[in-house]
């Protein structure tokens, strides 16, 4: 008997869960409401039923956020009998610890109140989404992902790992990411979303939106801005690949209106997740890098 | 005579299936390879023909190559990940690919050649099922190659598959090809692999010939092609068949009105299976009970087996807590001092009096390095007794002692309880890759009389 390989996947995840909680003192599942970071709160269930999944969500709010997915994240907290601990981008730049960028972007504004948050919550570990397929930066990172102080990603103190024998030693102020889906690839997760009937927003599915067209992206307008001059918006059946800032993360044209037909599309589809729809990885080809250096996921 | 040879090429790895079957498991597989004998070129040209490279990463490869003066893509800038990699074009640290067939999913540890080698084939070999050397047709095996088969034994990799490289610059010559195949066969039989986990190949990596199809320019060649090998080679690792062995991760108990007296055990099955009924022992207390329910993510079963993760429920009430172990017949025996191989991964060198963490299973517990008896200088394959220290990318023996008893099991029988590693207490560096057991002695480590795990 050959074990699936999401069955594989599925239990190295769980051991991967357990292993952070029987090693660290306070972790958190960073939670965006993204396909990725609700198939991890699936799993954390899995890894402690019958008894409750023993952590909180983190949220990092933007402020430029799709309603259905506040909505969803409210509704699963609720289901679940989770804590959300939301940090909001708006709440830094009104008290003037951020300033909004000429650009509009929020999602480069995120890592500080990301960080301050789990100071202030003392978080010792934060499981992440990531998964090495995503980009190449990510290729070397490792499950559990040592970040300073500063919550920066430094290549050369990563640790290397050994078997499932993972080592989550850090120091005072120090922190570790950990992510149990890092062996798992775009299609896997679609996979497993299936398998397990597990429910996402409905905006992963196509549905008709207004978009318009922006460096080759098509963003849904928002209070976040646009369309602008010259932008001109039009009515589209589109989905989402990804789920995160609205006002940089864009809608592919898509009639796949199920699971089903999202992982047909998947395995047929011809551009990555990243490269297909988020503006900020575009900024440059060592963008992902600079960000990870920056504290960022 | 060979079957037909389509019947050899890897289901259609040119237009990816939509709805892939993959009832082949996942295939874990680490690559081992010299300087510029090509391996990232291997390496891309996997993900290229698996179409797991898609337009705008391979829009990106074109242009950095037309920004090179290349004419061709060159496949090798997929796998290149870090700036300071690319700004001085080589590659640093174990980087992990995904790519999958209708058939199988592969992740694969892609290691560098030179710098640091035996940290990070060390590192991707320890949860390796196949390991894939690489040498270039024209220079055959060498030192290098020689190193990283030892590397590969000693920690237990199962399979190992050599890519004959660069086939196309000795003229698709097979006389090369044989010579080159055959001194590979004979060093890893002498290393404890049979035939049936061996396998060589030809390939051109530039090319693609016999990567993910039958090249028509080796018509002497009469297996599969790599891919198609990769798609076949058995994933079962034996380990189910091996003694239970099970690290508790932790104790669920959700002290709910539902669940008011569940207590359950939580962790990933070493090795080895288990079934309601069992007799079990719980390590280093030595307390027996039976096995009374075993529940997965899928529900409870009657029997799960090593790999799987899952939570036991135990007849008795016992004070099982993370860290124990529970494990049946032959036991482990718990030990405070015990001998090990090394593979020490860390810029400070190890001497005998050092103080450390060592995590065995779930247990992380002190420990001293009494004695440093010997060193494997994988150079020439020999032993050195009486080293003075162990420095970065050294693999010698250990004596330990460790704070509290440790249920260990030999390397080559048990991975799973016969690995550790070893921490610096101070700032949580990992120092050592650890295997219980002194495996290797010359040319013969790990796996003698054909048991390579």
């Amino acid at each position: 008997m050959v074990r699936s390989a999401l069955d594989a996947l599925e239990s190295e995840a769980i051991h991967i869960f357990r292993e952070v909680d029987g090693e660290f003192d306070r972790p958190a599942i960073l939670f965006s409401g993204g396909k990725d970071s609700t198939v991890l709160v699936h799993l954390a269930a899995k890894a402690f039923a019958p008894a409750p999944v023993p952590f909180p969500l983190l949220h990092v709010d933007t402020g430029h956020n799709f309603p259905e997915v506040l909505e969803f994240r409210d509704a699963l907290a609720r289901r679940m009998n989770l804590r959300v601990v939301v940090a909001r981008v708006q709440d830094w730049i009104e008290d003037g610890r951020l300033t909004e960028r000429a650009d509009g972007l929020r999602n480069p504004l995120q890592t500080v109140p990301l960080l301050e948050t789990i100071t202030a919550w003392r978080f010792d570990a934060l499981f992440g989404g990531g998964r090495r397929d995503e980009e190449r930066a990510r290729a070397k990172e490792r499950i559990f992902s040592l970040r300073n102080a500063f919550g920066q990603w430094e290549p050369s103190r990563q640790r290397p790992e050994l078997w499932n024998l993972y080592n989550g030693r850090h120091q005072p102020g120090e922190h570790v990411r950990v992510f149990p889906l890092s062996n798992w690839a775009e299609l896997d997760v679609w996979r497993y979303i299936e398998r397990e009937g597990i429910e996402l927003p409905s905006l992963y599915y196509a549905h008709r939106r207004e978009v318009f067209l922006r460096d080759g992206m098509w963003l849904a307008p928002g209070p976040w801005g646009g369309p602008r001059d010259g932008e001109t918006s039009r009515l589209a059946t589109v989905r989402y690949r990804t789920v995160g800032d609205a006002s940089c993360t864009g809608a592919v044209e898509s009639r796949a209106a199920d699971v089903t037909a999202v992982i047909d599309e998947v395995a047929a589809s011809r551009l990555t997740e990243r490269g297909a729809t988020r503006a900020d990885d575009q900024l440059s080809e060592a963008a992902m890098e600079d960000r990870k250096r920056e504290g960022y996921f | 005579m060979h079957p037909d040879r389509t019947t050899h090429a890897p289901t259609p790895a040119t237009t990816r299936s939509p709805r892939p079957v993959q009832d082949g498991g996942l295939l874990r597989l680490v690559t081992a390879g010299s300087v510029d004998d090509g391996k990232s070129t291997l390496v891309g040209r996997l993900l290229y023909d698996t179409k797991s490279v898609l337009a705008d990463q391979l829009d990106a490869v074109r242009q950095a190559s037309i920004d090179r003066g290349m004419a061709t893509p060159d496949l090798s800038l997929l796998v290149d990940g870090l700036r300071s990699e690319r700004e001085q074009g080589i590659t640093i640290d174990v980087a992990y690919r995904y790519f999958s067939t209708p058939r199988r999913s592969f992740v694969l540890a892609d290691t560098p050649g030179h710098v640091q080698y035996t940290r990070n084939t060390v590192t991707g070999a320890s949860t390796a099922q196949l390991g894939l050397l690489l040498v270039d047709a024209r220079k055959g095996v060498v030192a290098q190659t020689r190193r990283h088969l030892a590397v590969l034994a000693l920690l237990g990799v199962r399979h190992l598959t050599l890519a004959v490289n660069k086939i196309d610059l000795v003229g698709y010559d097979e006389a090369v090809f044989t010579a080159v195949a055959e001194e590979f066969t004979a060093r890893a039989q002498a290393l404890g692999y049979p035939a049936a986990r061996l396998h060589a190949l030809p390939v051109s990596a530039l090319t693609g010939d016999n990567v993910a199809g039958l090249s028509h320019r080796t018509p002497w060649y009469q297996g599969p092609s790599l891919l198609a090998h990769l798609e076949t080679v058995p994933v079962e690792s034996g380990l189910h068949r091996a003694p239970f062995r099970f690290p508790v991760q932790g104790v669920i108990r959700p002290r709910t009105a539902q669940h008011r007296d569940y207590r359950g055990y939580c962790g990933r099955i070493g090795s080895g299976s288990v079934s309601t009924g069992d007799e079990v022992t719980v390590c280093p207390g030595g307390h027996g009970t039976r096995i009374a329910r075993i529940d997965t993510p899928e529900g409870p079963v009657r029997t799960a087996r090593a790999g799987q993760s899952v939570t036991l429920l135990l007849d008795d009430e016992l004070g099982v807590e993370r860290g124990d172990l529970i494990a049946s017949d032959p036991l482990p025996w718990p030990v405070t001092t015990f001998d090990a191989t090394v593979c020490w991964l860390a810029e400070a060198p190890l001497f005998a009096g050092s103080r450390l963490l060592i995590k065995h299973g779930t247990r992380t517990t002190q420990a001293v390095v009494t004695d440093l008896p010997s060193l494997f200088d994988e150079q020439n394959l020999t032993v050195v007794p009486g080293p003075e220290c162990l420095s970065l990318n050294d693999i010698g023996h250990i004596a330990v002692r460790t704070a509290t008893p440790l249920p260990v099991d030999n390397y080559a029988a048990i991975p799973a309880t016969g690995s550790f590693i070893l921490i610096d207490p101070r700032d949580g560096q990992t120092m050592a890759a650890g295997l219980v057991g002194t495996p290797y002695a010359g040319d013969r480590p790990n796996g003698q009389q054909g048991t390579a795990p």
